[in-house]
């Protein structure tokens, strides 16, 4: 054997685990899915299995709750994106600032709470929210305001999950922090020598800067949005109360397929779902190659 | 009275920067008074938790109760406990020991020197509140330990998170190799398809799998929560792969012509050299797996005797919804292990973050 096709070798012996893993547990699940979602399957009776050509996607399209599932999950994405990528973005440049005493320990302490896990954080939200006994309506209280009943209301419940979302936004902070130490410092003094201010360098150095990061960051929300679920099962015990406001489209997969036992029909929902998230990553990155800079000229 | 001005006057010159320094100290302080607000905001919740966690499960259903962990506060009076309430007197409100109760008057003692007259009131004591005190319990915790099987989760949680770690850095490792130092044909493309599978929704190969699995009479066992992870993952690939390429590759080179092979440059070259990225990577991966929910759902809520720590809380907390201070328990229990582990490695953690810019 040549050097180079014994290298060759080598490098698929290691890289095997995941060829093997990936033919297993995606390549192949991805193709079966794609097959049971023209199918009745389920695992009750799985002999009993006819395909039924498109009757699961015509169904789909009329059915309310799959409807009702992508409008909540887009209601909570247009409050909870936004919300969870400003706190992010302005927690970084908190932490970065270098007129801030104790810098590391509040990174730290900014960062630990997405380190307890989503059950126990959801609790502890649920309890700080209750309409009755919570703080966070104690507190209204005092300056004289009462309170909404957080989760129980079909309105107030997607701010209340935004919420509970700021615990999570320990990476991307760190993510954001990262970039803004690799912005030049002289960019900064060159431009308060030109006399800008500190609205005017965030808008013009900053943002610009920062944008392969702030677009990176709206892709993995995204994906995130998509599979939201735990935080919705907790609040709920998985019901996707009040009057289905929590029925967030992965809550409505999961009833189909392990609830209702249609597994076909949950097929479809899921190569739905995986439209979609394919295909506004793809809207992301076509109109991000128009706006994000990328200090490293054409890529 | 001319010379001490002019004695003066050399410190006064110096007031500029002396002023000018404390201004920034003040800017300085201004802004972390600012930033500790904001994080106490953040972290309310916590100790809003803490709080709901030591208190008696009655108490927060309870008018008038405190918002700290409180029970109603008594006194003793010649070997007798009474009940102490806010009692108005002349326009100042003390907290007294009712001994003798009355429809239009009742007598008090003070618990701070009961050897004092005693103090006859005039109204109803019905109106009077209450006084409480300061008492902290610790039995909500002993209650979910032993309801929910505690021990049991806590082995079953970290047993799970331990294998699954094991596998996904073994076996992350070796891929990680793989491209970080051989060429082979293909190579380029396959490191993108690696990376794009972050963007796929598990949701789309969700039921074949589960199928299978169910079919291998694997469903209600631990195996599909540690099996998968021996075929490596995007995220520990690439966050090895890229701290491998690091390493110079003068030291492979000198390795192999010492006569060690490509497993034993891995394990006496790499993986040595690779103990931050390694520890990182295990890290994520033991407290992905540790606060996991949904597959363990999927896989194991009908088996009491195999359940990790999330879904029986989540179950214990379908039970027992109207008792909060032992939810909160609960969850102060559930959360105990990955902070107090966060704490002690937070330099790891972080900085793995921030070498991949990816999430888990």
């Amino acid at each position: 054997m040549t050097p180079s096709r014994r290298e060759a070798a080598w490098g698929f012996v290691f890289v095997a685990p995941w060829i093997i893993g990936f033919l297993l547990f995606t390549i192949g699940p991805l193709v079966a899915s794609l097959v049971l979602s023209f199918t009745d399957f389920n695992l009750v009776r799985p002999e009993a299995t006819r395909f039924v050509g498109l009757d699961n996607y015509a169904r789909m399209a009329a059915d309310p709750l799959v409807l009702q599932g992508l409008v909540v999950t887009a209601k909570f994405a247009a409050v909870a994106i936004p919300v969870t990528t400003i706190a992010s973005l302005g927690i970084a440049m908190l932490v970065n600032s270098p007129r801030l005493f104790g810098r590391s320990a509040f990174r730290t302490l900014f960062y630990m709470p997405i380190q307890i896990p989503l059950v126990a954080s959801t609790l502890v939200w649920i309890g700080f929210l209750n309409p009755e006994t919570g703080w966070l309506n104690g507190l209204l209280r005092l300056v004289g305001i009462e309170g909404p009943d957080w989760t129980n209301n079909a309105t107030w419940v997607y701010p209340a999950l935004t919420l509970i979302g700021l615990w999570g936004i320990g990476n991307m902070m760190l993510v954001y922090l990262a970039g803004l130490q690799s912005v030049p410092s002289e960019l900064y003094e060159a431009a308060r020598i030109d006399g800008a201010g500190p609205w005017s360098m965030f808008r013009r150095i900053t943002i610009p800067l920062m944008s392969p990061i702030l677009l990176y960051n709206l892709v993995i929300s995204l994906i995130t949005t998509f599979q939201y679920f735990t935080q919705a099962y907790v609040l709920t015990n998985g019901r996707g109360d009040p009057n289905n406001a929590t029925l967030f489209i992965n809550l409505d997969l999961f009833r189909e397929a392990f609830v209702n036992n249609h597994m076909g029909y949950a097929s479809a929902i899921g190569w739905l779902l995986f439209v979609i998230v394919l295909g506004l990553t793809l809207a992301l990155f076509l109109v991000a190659r128009k706006r994000v800079y990328y200090a490293g000229g054409e890529t | 009275m001319t010379a001490r001005a002019d004695a003066r006057l050399p410190a006064f010159s110096d007031r500029g920067p002396v002023s000018r320094s404390f201004r920034r100290f003040l800017g300085r302080a201004s802004l972390t008074l600012f930033a500790v607000m904001i994080l106490t905001a953040f972290l309310l919740p916590l100790l809003a938790m803490v709080t709901l966690s030591l208190e008696d499960a009655g108490q927060r259903t309870t008018p008038g109760a405190p918002i700290y962990p409180a029970t109603p506060a008594t006194g003793t009076y010649q070997g007798e406990s009474y009940a102490i309430y806010a009692v108005p007197i002349d326009g100042a409100t003390r907290n007294l020991m009712l001994v003798k109760k009355g429809r239009a008057q009742s007598t008090f003692v003070d618990p701070g020197d009961p050897s004092q007259t005693p103090i006859v009131w005039e109204g109803s004591w019905r109106t009077l509140e209450q006084a409480w005190a300061f008492d902290p319990k610790l039995n909500n915790f002993a209650t979910v330990w032993s309801q929910l099987n505690f021990p049991r989760l806590l082995f079953n949680t970290a047993a799970v998170a331990v294998l699954s770690t094991l596998g996904a850095v073994l076996s992350s490792a070796l891929v990680a190799y793989g491209f970080a130092r051989f060429r082979f044909p293909g190579k380029n493309i396959l490191f993108v398809i690696l990376i794009a599978t972050i963007i796929l929704p598990f949701q789309v190969t969700l039921i074949p799998t589960y199928a299978v699995f169910t079919k291998l009479g694997w469903n209600g066992t631990w195996l599909p929560l540690i099996v998968p992870h021996f075929f490596a993952n995007a995220f520990n690939v690439f966050l090895l792969r890229q701290y491998f390429l690091s390493i110079p590759r003068d030291l492979d080179e000198a390795a192999t012509i010492d006569g060690a092979g490509p497993f034993r440059i891995l394990r006496s070259v790499i993986l040595p050299l690779s103990i931050p990225a390694i520890t990182a990577v295990s890290l994520f991966h033991f407290f992905f797996s540790w606060n996991d929910f949904f597959l363990p759902l999927l896989y194991l809520a009908g088996e009491p005797e195999l359940q990790t720590l999330p879904i029986a809380i989540q179950q214990y907390n379908a039970l027992y919804v109207s008792q909060p201070s032992l939810i909160q328990a609960s969850a102060l229990m559930t959360m105990a292990v990955p902070v107090i582990v966060f704490f002690l490695a937070q330099r790891a953690f972080m900085r793995g973050v921030v070498v991949t810019g990816v999430e888990k």
